[in-house]
């Protein structure tokens, strides 16, 4: 993944706790983005779109099960590699094959969208 | 039957439950039948349907489903009721500790029976037990009365911002559930008056709202507080043995009906050789208590009322005395592979450190799969206990000594 990319929250940002008597009775997060942490880190194989061959049905943006993909009528899917898990699901109900699951340490040939 | 006063009635142990569920105004109550709980959600949805309880009667697939419904309904803060048994208290174990581990407080009632296979419908506290360790507090009923005080208490100990954890009430399958008793069911304002209704504003800690979305049940790395949250739960069950008294003498205050504390014991003053266990069988024991008496031997029971928090410092109160010679701790469930083959014999290790060396203990098994514990099987197994104090071994008995557990009624040739 780019790791030029800034992460959304700090690890300063996030409290602590010293002591088990200061916490919550439960752990509860509030509904930010990334509040899981950057989820992206998890991926093995990470889906890569062909816009050429996208006809912009928007499937793929409907069937991310974390709202990792961004989806414009004009420009088509975006992915949002910080936190897409790479679980393929995408690839799966993709009606013109036009998403594909490469592993991670795989070179990404020129013709297909970087993020 | 008014809901404007009060009135005794003739009712199942399942029945009992359900009007415990009505008289707490339970708002939400998730159902699926399984023998031998299923009368207690026929009865509500008899209420629910005659317009006598307002509440969600959601009917779902499966006992997953009806635990997984408590998690989502408890954390809009509504009150939340329902009831299982064996094989279903197993399919819902998973949502068991999702319901403890967002300190939800649910009440279940749990018509206990034999787990399969082979299939067993009958009373056995296997089902209830195997649910040790989930963080439920967890109760036994030993009558009918006491399954209807006790949805009422739990929901009062339950809801305590001190507490937030959920409540297991357990009673024998058929022998309780499906027999009929007097019981007194108070007037809807004397329970009002008792029982508080929830808070507007949903729970302390935790409350659904769409306005204000949340993220709960989230992911703790190993260096986070996971280790930190499961402590506060140990603390917090431990720390309501104090609150648990409370909640009973304000009970006994308001009803009038005494339900002593986390044990109960039965003429143990002067007693030599006492008999500790759970449920309507410590009730019956003290028949057997009484007759034993009455031939010179002093003898005492207790009956241990709740498990989970285990009411270590109660019992060693108790057994603690000088008069004391020897104590059989007898189990309705079995914990295969346990010390002494029951789950309240093998607790007791770390209770019999702290008393005299000199004591007998004998830990027992009775009754698996609803089978009969008389008076005088209660009997035997005293006088078993006395014969193993004074001869150092157990002679001239129906029951079977094996690996230091005494097996009431097993069949040996």
């Amino acid at each position: 993944m780019n790791k030029s990319k800034k992460q959304d929250l700090k690890k300063e940002d996030l409290p602590s706790f010293e002591d088990y008597r200061d916490l919550p009775h439960i752990p509860v997060s509030i509904g930010v983005k990334g509040s899981m942490g950057n989820t992206g880190e998890w991926r093995t194989f990470r889906p890569v779109i062909n816009l050429s061959a996208c006809n912009k049905c928007g499937f793929c943006y409907i069937y991310c099960p974390e709202g990792t993909i961004k989806f414009d009528k004009e420009t088509g899917p975006m992915v949002d590699y910080i936190y897409c898990k790479g679980c393929g699901v995408c690839a799966r109900e993709c009606p013109k094959d036009a998403i594909t699951m490469r592993r991670e340490t795989e070179q990404v040939c020129e013709n297909d969208e970087d993020d | 039957m008014t809901d404007e006063k009060q009135e005794t009635l003739i009712i199942t142990g399942n029945e009992a439950s359900a009007w415990g569920a009505r008289r707490s105004k339970a708002h939400v109550v998730t159902a699926f039948p399984i023998t031998p709980q299923t009368t207690v959600m026929e009865t509500i949805s008899e209420f629910v349907d005659s317009g006598k309880m307002q509440c969600n009667f959601v009917k779902v697939e499966s006992e997953h489903s009806v635990m997984a419904g408590m998690v989502g309904a408890s954390m809009t803060g509504a009150r939340c009721f329902t009831a299982t048994s064996g094989q279903g208290l197993l399919y819902m174990a998973e949502m068991v500790h999702w319901v403890s581990g967002s300190r939800l407080p649910v009440v279940t009632t749990i018509a206990s029976r034999g787990i399969a296979p082979p299939w067993n419908i009958w009373v056995d506290y296997s089902d209830i037990l195997s649910m040790r360790d989930s963080g439920w507090i967890i109760q036994f009923a030993s009558t009918h009365q006491e399954i209807f005080d006790s949805i009422l208490m739990s929901y009062k100990l339950a809801e305590d911002p001190r507490v937030m954890l959920p409540v297991f009430i357990a009673y024998g399958g058929f022998s309780q559930s499906h027999t009929s008793k007097p019981v007194v069911i108070p007037s809807q304002k004397a329970v009002d008056d008792y029982l508080p209704p929830v808070p507007d504003d949903g729970w302390p800690h935790l409350v659904l709202n769409p306005e204000k979305p949340i993220v709960h049940g989230n992911l703790l790395m190993p260096q986070q507080e996971y280790m930190e949250f499961r402590y506060k739960m140990h603390e917090t069950i431990h720390g309501a043995k104090p609150i648990i008294k409370e909640v009973i003498a304000d009970f006994h205050e308001k009803f009038g009906r005494n339900y002593h504390g986390l044990i109960e014991s039965y003429r143990c003053d002067d007693a030599k050789y006492i008999l500790v266990t759970v449920g309507a069988l410590g009730e019956q024991v003290k028949d057997a208590v009484d007759t034993l008496r009455s031939e010179g031997k002093k003898v005492g029971s207790i009956k241990i009322r709740y498990f989970r928090p285990f009411p270590k410092e109660d019992l060693v109160e108790i057994l603690g005395s000088k008069n004391l010679e020897g104590i059989v701790v007898v189990d309705r469930s079995i914990a295969y592979g346990s010390p002494t083959g029951g789950h309240i014999s093998s607790e007791f290790s770390n209770i019999l450190s702290e008393l005299p060396s000199s004591l007998t203990y004998l830990p027992a098994v009775w009754g698996l799969g609803g089978r009969d514990v008389t008076v005088g099987d209660q009997e035997s197994v005293f006088n078993d206990l006395i014969n193993l104090h004074e001869e150092n071994e157990i002679k001239e008995t129906s029951n079977s000594y094996i690996n230091g557990t005494l097996w009431v009624n097993l069949k040996v040739r």
